[in-house]
This record gives structure tokens, C-alpha cells and sequence, in this order.
């Protein structure tokens, strides 16, 4: 099973090793870790994803929360949440396959953020299964380089549903 | 703070803030990166700094006086090769939380990360084994770090905090600010129980038929035996005791079944298997108590009251959970029970337990002139009625001694139980005997674990502590020897010190301590008598014993009380 868990922590020094460590001492996987700070510059984001059975990730969690820089635990898993990863890749860009990487590189709403006569890299955000997908498509034409920022994610907030003060009919 | 603040340098700040938190006593060793703090030191009238001999004793020394005390044990070393001689003590006290705080000079902050003499990023090798750990990287910051290290040490779970601290912020001058109080957003420990769940409890309590209390260290360190024994005796249900919860709950009460775990009494184990309610309180499901996790009190209800919300659930599943202050919670499970009080019958479970206790009792063969370890400790307990401060080591003397000796009283039994530390005895009588006047205090080890920091028997003797350390010694490194006996065909690889153990007598004498020896049982009454009595300074006493003797019964490791053992088996069995 996999966990999407969203951290919020001091913004000191150290804080990311002591996350990396407790992962590390007690034999949980980490499939991705991503850090920023946050609107609070004192206060840093981690979206961390994990793996393992349903007791593991309980204490993945409550591991965390017993550190004492990190001020919230949030298993996103558990909740509405947007998830997205940002990649680039950097393809082949010969002749004779270059209006193929464009076709690709446009269904995916990719970005072209570096091109030469004979590489292209393509910015592309999404989930991971898009960016997996991306991935799977330009294979073909021979990846030289990618780069995944890991999952960054945040809950989705309650939807308020607001009620027209006054009754409208429309006609 | 109304007075002006004075200006300081940060050696004056860390002593001035070790005053504030009430710190009159340190282990300490000096060296290159902390001369600053021990030039202020010198002078120093407020703060007795006990000069050890290793680093790693002041650690041991720092966690017994904790464990004795209830209060924080505080070391100060310098940096490099004296801040990771510190690490096995921290790592102990990691595991047995244990609180202390450990303060390590460092390198001058311009040249951390050079690879400059005696440096090492102590920071980052303590941060998987302390509870917290700061580096501190402004003078400003030094009183108000040295504020959340002893809070966090002390609060919640307790554990130890290491606060590294460059050279050149021991020199720096700035004003002395000592804050009144903490705050750490990420920080808030739970010390009341969940109300609903502490009615659950009371209502599983008086519908249960076999329950048993399993008690850990949790009890000792909430201060909470009183109302540990207070619920035992109002509702006559049995106590069986962990490692590190011997002498929350007298061990001459009948309602005590002694230890639990590999090593324990048959009859607690037995209960623990056959149990209906197990209410487990500050224990952590240890592999040493649980064994097979699968079988462990299977059809038990389970409770458990822990202040760490991390060791609920960590090793075995439990049905109610209680987060919160044991001592706290158990208030409030006893006005709920007053209120209502348990009224079942437990005539059939205690013939049950006895039936268990009459079957495998405890036993030793005593009747061929041989010494045995187990008669010396039967006849300390009667001896010192269970009164004294003892402080074992690691290994079969250990379990030995919470078989043999009836622990009264908490904080009477210190011990290294989860990291299993040999060496730990004699520095941890130590660190005992400097906050203990009015008990005995009796260090027992092996005679591997002895030679492991034999060399503090010198600090004993400098401040004249009239510590009664005992060595049983077998000539052999007993335990390993035990389960090379058991698992491992008699191969007694690197185990037999009997032809290189040196003169522990000499060696004592050469410390400064008096010494005797002696094989013989009918000596040994006289013997514990003259040790007793001796308080001009510490004295050793050796008792040579029989080398092939084991600690049973047993439980082989990941087994059940179905695998135990009670003598010796046929070394080709496979377990």
C-alpha cells in the first residue's frame, strides 16, 4: 500500500536528515521526498511518499509525529488531496522524428524548455502516472536524461457550496 | 525578568543555565574543545563536577544518577574522540529512556565540516539515538537551547538530548537571558487520559474473569507505584513486573508474580498465556517479554497506557489504547473504580497461578558445596531485606537477580534492559551512590561485563563512595556461554576468560578499594556482612562460582511458553 504523507516542519538545520534517518533506522521505505518552505518562512513542507503494510505506515506516521521538529503529520492518503510531480526530459531530437516528440510532447501539455540540433528537454507536470506515461511514450526515441521532482501534494479543501441569497428562476 | 541582564561568555551562560535548571552535579571529562567551561568551572561553588576516567563512564554515571533520582543526569565532554565515547551511554538511555542531557564541545564553528583536529559531527552520529539533539550555532541561542534540551529530556517519554556546542560560542560574550519557559510547536507530550477510554478500561477490569497488570518502566519514571499498588490490592488482580518495572510493585507483595519475558517466572508467563484481560502499563512488548508476537496472550483483551503514542501497537495489536501520564491515568481509573468497584471473584485464576508456581517454581541445586550465583543473590536480598539500590550489569547475573532478589521499592533496581549494555554497572553504582545516602547501594556484574569499565572503580574511590561492588565471577562470558550450550553444540567459541581473567582482588586493591574473594558458600553470609558494614569507601567482593550453571527457566528467543525451558535439554535439539 501506498501513502501519500504531507509534513510540516521547523525550517532548520537538519530537519530533512532527521526524517531521512528515522526512515532509515527503522527499515521504512521512502518512494519520494520533496521540500519547500512554506507561506510561514519559518515552517517547511515535505510530501513524502511511502510504502507498506496498513500497521507499518501507522507508525510511519506516529514516528514522525514523536520528532520533535516536525509540528504536523498529515496522511493525505486519508483525505482529498491534489497530487502533482514535475519532470523534465531530456529526449533525442534527430531528423525525421522531431514532429513525433512535438505530437507527444503537445498531448501531454508538455513544455519544450531547452532544445539543441540534437537533444529536446520537455517540462511536464501531473500526476505520476502521467509523467510515467510521458516516460513510456518517449522511450522509443531514446531518453538521455530525466529529472522527477517527487510528489509534491496538498489536501483539497472542504467545497463550500453557496446559497443564491434570493431564489432565482431562470426561464 | 526584572534584574538587568549580565553580560556573560557562553562558558559563564551554559554554568549560569545548568544553575537555573537546578543542576548541582556533572560527569564530565575535560578536553581541547571545553577548556573555556572548565576554566569557569574551577571556580565554580555551586556545581560539583565528578571527574570520571572514560567518557563513556560519565554517560553510565549520568543515567544512573537519572534512574535513582528521577532527575536529569548531565554530562559535559569535549569533542571528538569525547563525544563518541558518550555514544553506547546515550544509546542506552535511548532505548531505557532515561533522561539526561549530554553537552559536547565542538570544533570552532569556522572550521566544522574541515576535518579539524578532534572534530566529528557528533550531531548527526547521535541523531538516530537521542530523543533530540542541537548543535548551537549563535551565543545567543546557548540558554535557550539548554532550556529544551532538559525540557525535552525530562517531559513525555524521557531520553536523552545532546547539545553540541563550538568552541567559540563558549567564549563569546552576550547578555544572559534564561527564558521562563518552552515552547516547541512540534512538541506537546498528552499527560491526561482519554476519559472514555479509561471507562472502557474500568469496565473490562470488572468484567474480566483472568486479568493480569503487566508493568513496565512506564510506572517508575510517572512516579506512579502508588496508585500501581493501590489498584492491585483494591481489586486483587496479580502484577507481573518487566525488566525495567521491577519495584514499581513490591516483590514480597502475594499479588506479585515477579518477571515476565525470557527469563521469567514460569507462573507469570503462564499467566501472561492465559490471561482474559492484560492491562499493560508503560511496557513496550519488548521480543524479551513477547516472544512469538503471534502467541503472546492471544485471546487477551488488551489495554495499554502509554506516554508515547509510538508504542502502542508497535509490536503487538492491542484493543484499547490509552495515551497519557501513567500516573495521571491511573488516578482517574481508581476514582472511576471506586465509583463502581470490581466485585469479581479471582479464587479460581489465583489457584490457577499457584497451581503454575507450584509446578516450576524457582530452584537452584544447593546441596553440593559448589557456589552458585544464584545462593550469593538469595542471600543478599535477605541479607539487605530488599532495602539497597542494585545495579546490575548485562547477562546472567542480571536475570539472576530479578529471579533471586525481591525488589521493595522503585528505583531500587537499575538496570541496562533494552540496549543490553555490559560495562554499564559500575559507572551507572556510580552515578547511583552520588544521589543515594540513605540505602546501600550494590553494583553487580559479571566478570566480562566488569573489565568493561573496571576503570572507574577509581572514581569511587576518589570521592570515597562506599559502593558494594560484587563480581560473580564464573570465568566465562556466562550468557553466550548458556546459549552455546543450548543452540550451538557446546562450541564454546571465544567465551572462557578462566585463563586470562586478571586478579580481580589486586586490580580493586590497585583502584583503591578494599577487596575479597572467596568460593566457598558457607563464607558468604560472612562475607556480604563485612561488605556491608564497610563504609569508608567502596569495597569489591568476589565470588568465584560454578562456571556451567544457566538462567532457567527460559523461553528461546521468537518461541512461546510452549518452547520454555526449565533445565538443561539435549544440545542437538534445534530450537
Amino acid at each position: 500500500m501506498k501513502k501519500i504523507i504531507s509534513v510540516l516542519v521547523e525550517n532548520k538545520f537538519g530537519a530533512l536528515n532527521r526524517v531521512a534517518t528515522m526512515f532509515s533506522g527503522r527499515g521504512f521505505n521512502i518512494h519520494s521526498i520533496s521540500i519547500g518552505v512554506t507561506e510561514d518562512p519559518e515552517v517547511s513542507r515535505m510530501t513524502i511518499v511511502t510504502s507498506g503494510e496498513a500497521n507499518i505506515l501507522d507508525q510511519v506516521i506516529k514516528q514522525l509525529n514523536r520528532l520533535i521538529d516536525i509540528i504536523k503529520v498529515i496522511d493525505l492518503s486519508a483525505e482529498h488531496h491534489v497530487a502533482r510531480e514535475l519532470a523534465m526530459i531530456s529526449v533525442n531530437y534527430q531528423k525525421g522524428i522531431r514532429s513525433e516528440i512535438m505530437n507527444i510532447c503537445e498531448v501531454f501539455q508538455g513544455k519544450v524548455v531547452d532544445i539543441t540540433i540534437k537533444s529536446i528537454t520537455i517540462e511536464v507536470t501531473g500526476p505520476p502516472d502521467k509523467i510515467d506515461a510521458i516516460i513510456n511514450m518517449l522511450t522509443p526515441y531514446g531518453i538521455k536524461d530525466v529529472a522527477r521532482s517527487g510528489l509534491v501534494a496538498l489536501k483539497r479543501e472542504e467545497q463550500i457550496i453557496i446559497k443564491p441569497k434570493k431564489e432565482v428562476t431562470i426561464s | 525578568m526584572s534584574q538587568t541582564h549580565r553580560e556573560m561568555n557562553g562558558a559563564e551562560i551554559f554554568l549560569e543555565s545548568l544553575r537555573k535548571e537546578g543542576v548541582d552535579i556533572i560527569f564530565g571529562y575535560p578536553g581541547g574543545a571545553v577548556l573555556g567551561i572548565y576554566d569557569k568551572l574551577y571556580d565554580c561553588d555551586f556545581i560539583h563536577h565528578i571527574l570520571v576516567r572514560h567518557e563513556q563512564g560519565a554517560a553510565h554515571m549520568a543515567e544512573g544518577y537519572a534512574k535513582a533520582t528521577g532527575k536529569v543526569g548531565v554530562v559535559l565532554v569535549t569533542s571528538g574522540p569525547g563525544a563518541t565515547n558518550t555514544v553506547t551511554g546515550i544509546a542506552d538511555a535511548y532505548m531505557d529512556s532515561i533522561p539526561i542531557v549530554v553537552f559536547t564541545g565542538q570544533v570552532p564553528s569556522k572550521l566544522i565540516g574541515n576535518d579539524a583536529f578532534q572534530e566529528a559531527d557528533i550531531v548527526g552520529i547521535t541523531r538516530p539515538i537521542t530523543k533530540h539533539n542541537f548543535l548551537v550555532r549563535e551565543v545567543d541561542e546557548l540558554a535557550a537551547t539548554i532550556k529544551k534540551a532538559f525540557f525535552i529530556a525530562s517531559t513525555g517519554r524521557p531520553g536523552p538530548v545532546l547539545v553540541d556546542m563550538p568552541k567559540d560560542m563558549l567564549a563569546k560574550i552576550t547578555k544572559f537571558i534564561y527564558p521562563d519557559h518552552v515552547e516547541i510547536r512540534g512538541y506537546k507530550p498528552t499527560y491526561s487520559g482519554h476519559s472514555q477510554q479509561i471507562k472502557k478500561a474500568a469496565n473490562a477490569l470488572r468484567k474480566a474473569k483472568r486479568p493480569l497488570l503487566y508493568v513496565g518502566g512506564g510506572v517508575v519514571m510517572s512516579n506512579a507505584d502508588r496508585e500501581l499498588t493501590l489498584l492491585a490490592r483494591e481489586t486483587g488482580i496479580p502484577v507481573t513486573m518487566t525488566l525495567q518495572g521491577l519495584g514499581s510493585f513490591p516483590m514480597t507483595d502475594d499479588l506479585s508474580l515477579g518477571m515476565l519475558g525470557m527469563h521469567g517466572t514460569f507462573w507469570a508467563n503462564m499467566a501472561t498465556e492465559n490471561c482474559d484481560l492484560l492491562i499493560s502499563l508503560g511496557a513496550r512488548f519488548d521480543d524479551r517479554v513477547t516472544g512469538n508476537t503471534e502467541t503472546f496472550a492471544k485471546d487477551a483483551y488488551k489495554i495499554q497506557v502509554d506516554i508515547d503514542p509510538t508504542a502502542i501497537d508497535k509490536n503487538v495489536k492491542v484493543d484499547l489504547p490509552i495515551v497519557g501520564d501513567l500516573k495521571n491515568v491511573l488516578a482517574e481509573l481508581l476514582t472511576e473504580l471506586a465509583e463502581k468497584p470490581v466485585t469479581t471473584d479471582f479464587t479460581d485464576w489465583w489457584s490457577m497461578i499457584n497451581k503454575w508456581k507450584d509446578a516450576c517454581p524457582l530452584e537452584f541445586e544447593n546441596s553440593d558445596g559448589k557456589l552458585r550465583a544464584q545462593y550469593v543473590l538469595q542471600r543478599l536480598s535477605k541479607m539487605t531485606k530488599g532495602e539497597a539500590v542494585v545495579v546490575t550489569d548485562v547477562g546472567q547475573h542480571q536475570m539472576w537477580t530479578t529471579q533471586w532478589y525481591e525488589f521493595n521499592h522503585p528505583r531500587s533496581h537499575i538496570t541496562s534492559g533494552g540496549l543490553g549494555t555490559m560495562g554499564f554497572s559500575v559507572p551507572a553504582a556510580i552515578g547511583a551512590a552520588f544521589a543515594i545516602k540513605d540505602r546501600p547501594v550494590i553494583s553487580i556484574s559479571g566478570d566480562g561485563g566488569f573489565q568493561m569499565n573496571m576503570q572507574e572503580l577509581i572514581t569511587a574511590a576518589a570521592y570515597k563512595l562506599p559502593i558494594k561492588f560484587i563480581i560473580l565471577n564464573n570465568s566465562f562470558l556466562g550468557m553466550v556461554r548458556q546459549w552455546q550450550d543450548l543452540f550451538y553444540k557446546e562450541k564454546y567459541s571465544f567465551t572462557d576468560l578462566s585463563k586470562t581473567n586478571p586478579n580481580f582482588v589486586k586490580v580493586a586493591e590497585a583502584f583503591g578499594c578494599k577487596a575479597m574473594s572467596t568460593d566457598n558458600p558457607a563464607e558468604v553470609d560472612g562475607l556480604i556482612n563485612e561488605m556491608m558494614e564497610y563504609n569508608d569507601g567502596p569495597v569489591l567482593v568476589e565470588f568465584k562460582v560454578v562456571k556451567e550453571e544457566m538462567v532457567f527457566p527460559m523461553v528461546p528467543s521468537g518461541g512461546s511458553i510452549r518452547d520454555i525451558m526449565v533445565k538443561r535439554l539435549d544440545p542437538n535439539r534445534l530450537v
